[in-house]
């Protein structure tokens, strides 16, 4: 796929020093490109297009899905009234669901139907993005566009069966695609694209932001320590120390990859959890 | 070696960040007043701020997605 791609290449802040070096080591720098996201199959069918072929991030996502449910399992399997050490934290992300995202944005009465949802979109979306920091998985399992996708078209299905359900397929385009107020010529502008926001964007903006936000974390980390062992191995003289510079610079993108997990996971959920809002409000 | 050799594509993202550099910087200059001009509000408002930078961030990363494509 797009071979001889250096796409992220020039992000590299030692790349003139790495250019310099090409020429005399023989043996050049391997610049991360969309190639690092379609690793070949460890088994079933190795064709690229195949949708039967179990690569490494298949495998990372099943590792992360299984390590989740132990971990959940564990922690409420004797839940007590006084928590211990692991139902404690295991509630803190619970509540912090509960009550920072959906009752802060549905309120108290309509955010319980819906719970159960945003908490398993919030652990999900996280265990999958602490994948691309620990070491030997470092990949995330949202790097590739599958399993945002399935959520993001989880979250539009939910919100427009909740906007059915409570006003009526009539009643809920309406409300949606011809929002009141406003001269009826207007109309021919505001209707195709309120529709192209209500049946495309919402998901389709929900899926890029969580998969293009994995996709450069998991670039800027390949770069950084490629680009240290490059320096390190093949730079010459005072070259290799400037691969102390790109590892801390490694180093550093590691823990800002912690917090992007985080913040992924947190607007993901709230995102899920406003357009739900869109979806119940009352006409006004 | 002739000129400069490399993709177009890289420079294409470094001008799609611009507008969401603008973007950001004001929505979250605007809460920082905001939130000092009334902290007994700051919860509230920096979900309002998440919920802007999100909706501006994507249009970042469709610049780095499109850079990653369309090659």
């Amino acid at each position: 796929m797009l071979p001889g791609e250096r796409i992220l290449s020039t992000a590299a802040i030692a790349l003139p020093i790495l250019a310099e070096t090409e020429d005399s080591s023989g043996s050049g720098f391997h610049a991360p490109g969309i190639d690092e996201f379609f690793p070949p199959a460890i088994f079933g069918s190795t064709d690229l297009d195949s949708w039967w072929g179990f690569d490494r991030i298949m495998m990372v996502r099943v590792i992360m899905m299984v390590v989740l449910l132990l971990l959940l399992w564990l922690g409420i399997r004797r839940a007590k009234l006084v928590p211990g050490r692991g139902q404690n934290i295991i509630e803190l992300g619970v509540e912090f669901v509960r009550v920072q995202i959906a009752e802060q944005v549905l309120g108290h009465e309509r955010a319980k139907p819906y719970l159960a949802m945003l908490t398993t979109i919030f652990f999900t979306v996280l265990t999958m993005n602490i994948a691309g920091v620990i070491p030997f998985l470092n990949i995330s399992g949202n790097a590739r566009v599958g399993l945002p996708l399935v959520l993001a078209v989880w979250v539009l299905v939910v919100y427009l069966a909740a906007g059915v359900r409570k006003h009526g397929v009539g009643k809920y385009l309406k409300a949606q695609l011809f929002p009141p107020g406003i001269p009826w010529p207007a109309y021919l502008l505001i209707t195709p694209i309120e529709a192209l926001q209500v049946f495309v964007l919402r998901p389709a903006t929900l899926t890029i932001r969580l998969l293009a936000n994995m996709m450069a974390g998991h670039l800027m980390l390949v770069l950084c320590f490629s680009a240290t062992n490059f320096l390190l191995l093949e730079g010459g003289g005072l070259v290799k120390l400037t691969s102390a510079l790109s590892f801390a610079g490694g180093i550093f993108i590691t823990l800002f990859e912690v917090f992007v997990a985080l913040l992924q996971a947190y607007i993901f959920t709230l995102l899920a959890s406003i357009y739900l809002n869109f979806a119940l409000e009352e006409e006004h | 070696m002739e000129g400069i050799t490399g993709n177009i594509a890289t420079v294409g993202y470094g001008l799609a960040t611009i507008g969401p550099g603008i973007g950001l910087g004001i929505v979250i200059g605007q809460t920082q007043i905001a939130t000092a001009r009334q902290p007994e509000v700051a919860g509230r408002l920096f979900t309002n701020m998440m919920i802007g930078a999100a909706l501006i961030e994507v249009l970042g990363l469709l610049g780095l997605v499109a850079g990653l494509m369309f090659t």
